[in-house]
């Protein structure tokens, strides 16, 4: 069985077919990389798997479970996590709460005990921020713990956000563009945590990317899409040499 | 400056950071625990409308501030706490009692208000509130055989382990002003806990809150059910305050009230919920000698400069129908949110704390430090 697998995934709006019966599958361990020009659909399947968006049609299931009709908050719940192309942190917040908020699919505490504060209450808080800072340590964060998301740079941004998605625990991360905006020296940096989270975390990597040099560097297998649809599949040299992945990106 | 160094995890957990915390609200308190028997009566009872006002601002503040959801009906969740104690008080049920039925029972109405308002977004969310404000002030005038209607209803002096405490009496103020500590340590341990952490994280980003398993309906619908209990709590101590009440102390204006508390105090911070409730406080006052005195003064400046005695007592008495015209209130609250919105929008605490920062840094405060620096990344997609 596979670990993580969309079946005939569709997406319309109203006539855009924004993903259009695409059907793959994500074995356990692995990064598997999504490529494609603009508007082929790479982020909706991100929104549909995260079910922002409820698919047209098709069926997803994670560990042999469906989650197709799993509303969206249960998703990190079952071991998804993601980031998002535009950075979506709390803005208004210090770093440490916005990582606090990833661990909060462990949080068992109840309303009342948080309103006195109790002992097992602090005793979680402490063992939250434990793996908080394993988490900073992992990659980088440590001058910025108390910084508010506000006030730091794109770059550091993008990093906090995979960060907070670490902080869940995830079995399965969805990195949404994880090098858009960031340097070069930046995304080196990026595609070794990347690596790192392979083969340190043994955590199962599905990725949409522009930047071929990242993809090549850290994807053991890639699928192409075009208007929705998959036009190729494979390791990223045969989807860089299939004709047309070629006709996509310079036309035919 | 003090600079922290934190040697273990309790360091970012703990309320008090440092030392110095603890004497300064030490000194705090000792200054609050003497206050009714130095003060004269009426400052006493200021204090006591600050501490209801202060009460009810930690409540907005859990909403609005830190969970980003406006309200404009925190006036009828008032109401309802003064109603249902003034009515459970007619059986001889003991205060205790009925100060937590008041509570639990705005807190019920205000999870059955986060339902609906579930849906509604910013400016859609406020008139869904205010809409259930009027709701409540109509029933609140119209089920006569509960609330007495417009006749309002008596609020006998509360009596607590056969005690009578009056309503001017030290007890009750520090009846108040410890409800109002209890409100402010539970919320600050709330705000340290994953509900306070996932309240401000839907403020900030539904989405991520939601990709980060955070149920955003359930704790919107928690954050409407916490801030109205506050507010009901507060609600049946006002009623003993006031010793009468009536609907049309309820309105839309008392909600806008509230607002400002938290608007001038500053958003996002507890401390801005007290300042702001001082500062309220202290407006009516204002306004009082703004009827008294000031015609008067106005009148002898303008003698002063040489105006006669008929024109000078024609500029009195135009000052006069100026400062006790109708609406004046309501007409100087819009003035001072707008002002404050436009030039303070961190409000009387983060004029605070760039005070505190200037001695602080003092003499390399920059003026930038607070400039808010605007920038485009965030995408409105997904909302």
């Amino acid at each position: 069985m596979t670990y993580f697998r969309a079946e005939d995934l569709s997406l319309h709006f109203g006539g855009l077919k924004a993903v259009d019966a695409v059907s793959f599958a994500v074995e356990k361990g692995e990064i598997l990389s999504i490529i494609g020009p603009n508007g082929a659909g790479k982020s909706s399947i991100f929104n549909l798997i995260s079910r922002i968006y409820p698919p047209t049609s098709g069926k997803i299931y994670f560990e042999d479970q469906d989650i197709t009709q799993q509303p969206a908050y249960e998703i990190a719940g079952l071991g998804i996590a993601r980031t998002f192309q535009n950075i979506e942190l709390f803005e208004n917040a210090t770093m440490l709460s916005n990582l606090l908020v990833g661990r909060h699919r462990h949080s068992t505490t109840q309303l009342w005990q948080e309103l006195l504060f109790l002992p097992s209450v602090r005793a979680h808080e402490k063992a939250h921020r434990r793996r908080v800072e394993q988490v900073i340590e992992f990659l980088d964060l440590e001058v910025y713990r108390d910084k508010l998301i506000s006030g730091l740079p794109y770059g550091v941004r993008k990093v906090i956000e995979l960060a907070r998605a670490l902080c869940s625990e995830p079995k399965l991360i969805l990195l949404d563009e994880p090098s858009s905006g960031l340097n070069v020296e930046e995304t080196g940096d990026m595609s070794f945590w990347i690596r790192d989270l392979k083969t340190d975390l043994g955590i199962t990597v599905l990725m949409v990317e522009h930047d071929m040099s990242l993809v090549n560097r850290v994807s053991d297998r890639v699928i192409a899409l075009n208007y929705g649809k998959v036009i190729a599949m494979g390791s990223p040299s045969e989807v860089q040499r299939h004709p047309d992945v070629v006709a996509a990106y310079l036309g035919a | 400056m003090r600079f922290l160094f934190k040697t273990d995890y309790e360091d970012d957990i703990r309320l008090m950071p440092h030392s110095g915390y603890l004497v300064t609200y030490g000194v705090l308190l000792a200054l609050l625990a003497i206050a009714p028997f130095v003060l004269s009566s009426y400052i006493v009872s200021q204090l006591v409308f600050v501490c209801i006002y202060a009460t009810v601002g930690v409540g907005l503040m859990i909403l609005t501030g830190f969970t980003g959801q406006a309200s404009l009906g925190h006036a009828a969740f008032l109401a309802i706490g003064a109603y249902t104690a003034a009515f459970l008080q007619q059986y001889n049920v003991p205060f205790p009692v009925y100060f937590l039925a008041a509570g639990l029972l705005t807190g019920v109405v205000g999870a059955l208000v986060g339902f609906p308002a579930l849906r509604l977004q910013g400016i859609y969310l406020v008139i869904a509130t205010i809409s259930f404000a009027f709701i409540v002030e109509e029933i609140l005038a119209r089920w006569e055989s509960v609330t007495h209607g417009n006749e309002g209803m008596r609020v006998k002096t509360m009596q607590l382990f056969g005690m009578a405490i009056s309503r001017d009496s030290p007890s009750f103020y520090f009846l108040c002003l410890g409800f109002l500590i209890l409100t402010i340590v539970g919320t600050l341990n709330l705000l340290r806990s994953p509900t306070g952490r996932a309240f401000v994280a839907i403020r900030d980003s539904e989405t991520a809150a939601r990709s980060m398993g955070i149920n955003v309906s359930l704790y919107k619908v928690k954050s409407f059910a916490i801030s109205a209990a506050i507010t009901g709590f507060a609600g049946c101590l006002f009623a003993h305050k006031l010793s009468f009440i009536s609907p049309e102390m309820f309105t839309l204006l008392l909600s806008i009230e509230f607002i400002i508390v938290i608007l001038i105090g500053g958003s996002f911070s507890l401390h801005g919920a007290v300042l702001g409730a001082i500062f309220l406080v202290m407006i009516d006052p204002l306004l009082t000698y703004l009827k008294d005195d000031l015609p008067g003064m106005i009148a002898g400046v303008a003698s002063t400069f040489g105006a006669g005695k008929e024109s000078a007592s024609q500029i009195q008495d135009k000052a006069a129908a100026i400062a006790s015209a109708n609406g004046l209130k309501g007409a100087i609250y819009g003035l001072i949110i707008v002002l404050f919105v436009l030039f303070e929008p961190l409000g009387l605490y983060g004029r605070w704390l760039k005070i505190k920062l200037f001695f602080q840094l003092f003499p390399l405060y920059k003026r930038a430090t607070f400039k808010r620096q605007k920038i485009y990344v965030k995408s409105e997609r997904n909302r």
